[in-house]
């Protein structure tokens, strides 16, 4: 190889199209994404099929359904495979050896970063663009049919309407934004299971523990600080006001432990010596 | 001499070779010397054991269920406060003895019979909690009759024979025992007699139809009956479920909704030694907030008596206000962090597999070993014992950590025998320990860390998760810890549930739908189909 051509590498562009090429090629990605759009859609559907309401109670103010959130439960499944993506983006080439390949051929390490952070963001919205278009569809199909019908005061999902909208790009957004807190975490870890399990007891034990936590001032900042559950607050259509924080605000949070994660990675990737495996 | 070595025949190698050499405890010491010097791995252990127990204190420390429940407001039963109170029945069991009681004292032997005629009542109006119930309709536990009780004190022995909501005529005695009578709605139509006789300590229950043919209910010895009892009539409904079933994934009703129960009977009759000829009514705790709704009161006129109250005769349901004022959580509220225990454990186990893969390990021990079953299962065996001691340790250390800081508050938690106590404690530490050999199965068949410690967890966790936070609908939430490996945490269960009692049997309040063993079972189900797996593809595979 010419030193041309190494050098050729030094671009954003380039770095892109390296990682690129490293994705695409890997089967598991395929795998993963599809996986994400099936887990999602499926725990969604059967979500909706199971909800039901008393003949007679179906009313929107006695039964408080929010029909968005409940279509779009599958998210809360789906973010697992979608962590599963956001540590492999990197962890493979820990386990492998590549990473001192990486990173001779492109020796600004950031750039690497950056590149698989917006690889891994854009495929894992592409998907779940596509499972949470799916799961509302899902809802909107078969919802009516348990009672939840306009005559009861449930307006039929869309994403005309404004809440509706907020929930579907919301939770595409929070499906990104679990992807670049994995990446954060397995960037700054390197060991490709223990960045897995890191992630994912972030996610799901932070509101498994959260709902045994009694006194109601500790709950509600617990719930507030919790990466999941407030990101997931911007699937809430109904009731907002008795929400600890606004959708976006909850959103928010989910993004600021992204960045943490990210920029904790981003910090440990320039200060340490990636000759030695983890 | 120096070809001489080269003629000597050569024993061909035989991977069957006797015990003497490879035998199986030599292969136990080579996996558990690679366990143990891998640094990460006994830490990755360390760090389950001090999750288990950090979580335990920090869900303590911040006032878990069991400590301030009825801080929301509204009325409590006994005043207010947030000491959740805790009554032990002549069996030693939390239970809650609070209804209406209209009674004379009997000394000596005596009976009882009664006509019931109806049985009706109301509940909180729809939608609201704390408020007084207007709205006409029954618990499936609501209850009125007739009952000899030892004395007037709280949690005292008892018997009883009564009409109920929803479950025909009943026997009960002493909290917990519960027999059925007569089938079917009590009506003007159709009504019920009850009878209870006292003989010593002896109570007999009988039912009728028509107050002529008499059928045995149940025979019940009071132990320590006293020579003078109060007895008479009574009447009771329990609260609505505190979390109602949700619909449609929204979790329904509130905390402490109270309902009552109206009965009404006449043929009163009694013999034997009745002291006094007035009936003398209250609450047995003195529930001076229900007077003010104006429930619990008997009147008399002619023939025919009503009384009315609220509250239950039954065992108490931790975490729940079942009609006595809120019980207090168990102590499986302070294993919660096992969860956090288990990834850890996963983690290191996944580890201790996939290891062998990146660095290529594995080839050296299957030339070692070359009996591949035997290679899987000693990994297993050394990852199980080492989490089995883990969890036990953490589990431990939770317990005590939950209790102590209980204890300094001054708070109570809810009773749990012994003998549970130290199931909970032998059954999470068997739980950590078959997690750890169902993910070393895993990382067999995967090869791959992340793909393993991913299957545990969304095999482990997140049916608990789907079925306990996020709230699915029951029937769902029922089958998922019935048939995932998280059925096993049915291990840390602490008290039963009733039939005679309705309230909301969640995960989160610890209770599961399978017995403690057989939720423990199916995990191990699940571990040994994962082992047989990775035999099977370990054997077939090129390593």
């Amino acid at each position: 190889m010419s030193l041309a051509a190494v050098s050729a590498i030094s671009g954003m562009p380039d770095t892109l199209h390296a990682e690129w090429t490293k994705l695409r090629t890997l089967a598991s990605t395929f795998w993963l994404l599809a996986g994400t759009v099936v887990v999602t859609v499926a725990l969604g559907v059967a979500a909706v099929a199971a909800a039901s309401c008393a003949p007679g109670s179906c009313a929107a103010a006695q039964t408080g359904a929010d029909l968005a959130k409940l279509s779009l439960t599958g998210v809360q499944a789906g973010q697992a495979v979608v962590a599963v993506i956001g540590v492999l983006a990197i962890s493979e080439e820990y386990g492998t050896g590549m990473i001192r390949v990486t990173l001779a051929a492109t020796p600004r390490r950031l750039s690497v970063l950056a590149a698989k952070a917006a690889l891994a963001g854009g495929l894992v919205l592409a998907a779940g663009a596509a499972g949470v278009i799916a799961s509302l569809l899902a809802g909107r199909l078969i919802l009516p049919g348990h009672g939840f019908t306009a005559a009861n005061g449930y307006p039929p999902l869309s994403v005309g309407y404004g809440p509706d909208l907020r929930a579907a790009c919301g939770s595409v957004l929070y499906l990104a934004l679990v992807a670049l807190l994995a990446l954060g975490i397995a960037t700054a870890v390197r060991e490709s299971a223990v960045a897995i399990g890191l992630v994912l007891g972030l996610l799901y034990l932070w509101p498994v523990i959260v709902s045994v936590i009694g006194n109601p001032t500790w709950h509600r900042h617990l719930e507030q600080a919790s990466p999941m559950t407030a990101g997931l607050y911007v699937q809430a259509t109904v009731g907002l006001r008795a929400l600890p924080l606004s959708p976006w605000q909850g959103l928010g949070v989910t993004a600021l432990w992204a960045t943490s994660a990210l920029l904790l990675g981003a910090a440990l990737l320039h200060l340490r010596d990636q000759g030695s495996s983890p | 001499m120096t070809a001489a070595p080269a003629q000597r025949p050569v024993a061909p190698y035989q991977p069957t070779a006797g015990p003497g050499k490879y035998g199986f405890l030599q292969l136990l010491h080579a996996e558990w010397t690679k366990f143990r010097t891998v640094r990460g791995w006994p830490v990755g252990m360390l760090v389950a054991i001090l999750v288990m127990t950090g979580i335990a204190a920090f869900v303590a420390a911040g006032g878990a269920q069991s400590s301030c429940q009825a801080a929301g407001g509204g009325p409590t039963r006994h005043g207010g406060g947030c000491g959740p109170n805790v009554n032990l029945g002549p069996g030693g069991e939390p239970v809650t003895d609070n209804f209406y009681f209209a009674r004379q004292p009997l000394d000596g032997n005596g009976s009882l019979t009664v006509r019931v005629t109806s049985l009706t009542g109301l509940l909180p109006p729809a939608g609201q909690s704390f408020a007084k119930p207007t709205r006409p309709g029954l618990m499936p536990w609501s209850k009125a009759g007739i009952i000899i009780k030892s004395n007037l004190s709280v949690g005292s022995a008892y018997a009883a024979m009564m009409v109920t909501g929803g479950n025909g005529v009943r026997m009960q005695w002493n909290f917990t025992g519960d027999t059925a009578g007569l089938p079917g709605a009590v009506s003007a139509a159709s009504p019920r007699w009850l009878r209870l006789t006292r003989d010593g300590d002896t109570i007999t229950g009988y039912d009728s139809a028509d107050g002529a043919h008499w059928v045995t209910v149940g025979t019940v010895r009071l132990a320590g009956l006293p020579s003078t009892v109060q007895a008479g009539l009574f009447a009771a409904s329990p609260n609505l479920p505190p979390r109602a079933v949700n619909i449609a994934g929204v979790p329904q009703g509130g905390e402490g909704q109270w309902t009552a129960a109206f009965g009404a009977f006449d043929h009163l009759s009694r013999t034997g030694g009745w002291l006094s000829g007035t009936w003398a009514g209250g609450y047995l705790g003195g529930d001076d907030n229900a007077l003010q709704y104006g429930i619990g009161a008997v009147h008399q006129a002619g023939g025919r008596l009503t009384v009315s109250g609220t509250g239950d005769l039954a065992p108490s349901i931790p975490g729940q206000d079942t009609g006595g004022g809120p019980a207090p959580a168990t102590v499986t509220l302070g294993l919660i962090g096992t969860f956090l225990g288990l990834i850890a454990v996963a983690v290191v186990a996944a580890l201790f597999m996939t290891a062998e893969y990146r660095r290529g390990l594995i080839r050296t021990t299957l030339a070692a070993s070359p009996r591949r079953g035997r290679v899987v299962t000693a990994k297993a065996l050394v990852a199980g014992a080492v989490a089995f001691v883990a969890g036990l340790l953490g589990a431990v250390g939770a317990i005590a950590v939950t209790t102590s800081i209980e204890h300094s508050r001054g708070a109570q938690l809810f009773p749990t025998p012994w003998p549970a106590e130290l199931r909970i404690i032998v059954g999470t530490a068997a739980l950590t320990a078959v997690v750890a050999v169902l993910t070393v199965a895993v990382a067999v068949m995967t090869r791959r860390g992340v793909a393993a410690v991913t299957i545990a967890i969304a095999a482990i966790v997140v049916p608990y998760f789907l079925a306990a936070v996020v709230i699915l609908p029951v029937g769902v939430a029922d089958l998922l810890m019935r048939v995932t490996p998280a059925a096993a945490f049915a291990v840390q269960q602490a008290v039963p549930r009733y039939a005679q009692v309705t309230a909301y049997y969640a995960p989160v309040d610890g209770f599961y739908p399978l017995a403690p063993w057989a939720g423990l079972a199916v995990l191990c189900g699940w571990a040994l189909a994962a082992l047989a797996g990775a035999v099977y593809l370990l054997r077939r595979r090129d390593a």
